[in-house]
């Protein structure tokens, strides 16, 4: 049981896949810009992220190991159709917000990552979890990121007015800066701050260091 | 002639895939420590999205779009929803054929790209650019157009992002900042560099 909420919470704050591992940043970055779309973007990929571990592990002895990343691709391209088609059903106007990027899902590196790490050589149930997991991950910074930028950008969340914002004759100055895609970058960038400077075994090892000034005896 | 080179110059500054789309942002912050490998890197994806953006647009022109069987008696069928698994296939099979021929014919620049090749598959300003062009309806002489754009302004940014880098590892940067922390932040400022273009009209 406790592998279980191991595999499960893990890659929320300690093995974060976009603060650590560095997978699927392309979108992380691109819908943040409000907290609906960030939502439906998150639920959307921790399906997929679980249900292609799932798939991949079920056949993962059947595959010739020649031709994984093809078949790999072909399991998770089917989902992700799947999942653009209901949206586009069912949920219209953010599929149209979302654009390009459900079909991006694909390509997105912790569905293939995790597929190629984990799913190729752990049971269905565990990968499913671990699926989950690394889609929480994800989703929590989604939503941490979106937050901010709504926030300060637009004066709402979820589209309903938390700020009153000049326009509407409140007090809050809108900073538009947040809405534009720059500000992602920051926001992300002092969201890894935050966390590496709570979890400090994250931080790291730099590249180059001065050398400390040689003793008064050897310079002589 | 002239929109095709306002399309070209568009996709290089005004819509560059690296920064105002955030394409390709994985493997972009990941190679981005040496201007070597990013160069290196930067032709790869030029090559490929040269390729894969035209044929893709002529698959969907010819096969997937509303309409588009009718040469094989097949008006009324719409197969569009398939486009995305057989975008990715064009793309995985083009990655490969270009990784073997290069092998036999030319040999330096195949050692040259290495392992990049193989994970551009997975580089989503590729698969970005494919359906960005299916979006905007181009046609094939805009998608060639666009597809080497869209490559050139990727590299571009991948070895301005290097060329930083490298001199950033002497600076004192904060703790929890180090590495990728600095890196999110010099994009940003690289990002709101590059929107300065968007004023620009063409």
């Amino acid at each position: 049981m406790s592998e279980v909420k191991n595999v499960l919470f893990s890659p929320i704050f300690s093995n974060n896949p976009i603060a650590l591992q560095i997978l699927g940043i392309c979108s992380a970055l691109a819908v943040t810009s409000s907290l609906s779309v960030s939502l439906v973007m998150a639920i959307a990929l921790t399906s997929v992220t679980a249900f292609s571990n799932l798939f991949i592990s079920l056949i993962r002895s059947q595959i010739p190991s020649s031709i994984r990343i093809i078949v790999q691709m072909i399991v998770i391209a089917s989902l992700v159709i799947v999942v653009d088609q209901i949206l586009k059903a069912f949920a219209y106007e953010i599929s149209k917000q979302l654009s390009v990027f459900v079909g991006l899902i694909i390509t997105n590196c912790i569905v293939m990552g995790r597929a190629e790490a984990y799913a190729m050589k752990n049971g269905p149930v565990m990968s499913f979890v671990d699926g989950i997991g690394n889609g929480l991950g994800y989703s929590i910074m989604l939503l941490i990121v979106a937050f901010f930028r709504e926030l300060l950008g637009a004066g709402k969340l979820f589209g309903v007015e938390v700020l009153t914002t000049v326009q509407n004759g409140g007090w809050y100055q809108p900073n538009g800066l947040m809405l534009l895609p720059p500000s992602a970058f920051f926001v992300i960038g002092l969201v890894i701050w935050a966390l590496r400077a709570w979890q400090t075994n994250q931080v790291e090892a730099a590249d180059y260091t001065i050398a400390t000034n040689s003793k008064m005896r050897e310079a002589m | 002639m002239e929109h095709f080179i306002s399309l070209f110059i568009k996709a290089v500054f005004v819509e560059n895939m690296a920064l105002s789309f955030f394409l390709g942002m994985c493997t972009f912050l990941a190679l981005s420590k040496k201007v070597e490998t990013a160069i290196g890197l930067g032709i790869a994806v030029i090559v490929v999205l040269s390729i894969t953006v035209p044929l893709n647009n002529v698959i969907y022109a010819n096969l997937l779009a509303d309409g588009a069987l009718e040469w094989a008696g097949l008006p009324s069928v719409d197969l569009s929803f398939l486009g995305l698994l057989s975008y990715i296939g064009v793309i995985a099979a083009a990655v490969q054929i270009l990784e073997m021929s290069l092998d036999k014919f030319m040999p330096a620049l195949y050692n040259a790209l290495g392992v990049f090749l193989p994970l551009i598959t997975v580089n989503c300003a590729i698969l970005g650019a494919s359906l960005f062009m299916v979006e905007r309806d181009y046609n094939f002489g805009e998608s060639v157009v666009y597809g080497a754009g869209a490559g050139i302004g990727w590299a571009l940014a991948i070895a301005a992002l290097a060329g930083i880098r490298e001199k950033l590892k002497y600076s004192d940067v904060p703790m929890g900042l180090r590495g990728l922390g600095i890196t999110f932040i010099t994009v940003g400022l690289m990002s709101l560099g590059f929107m300065s273009f968007s004023g620009v009209q063409l």
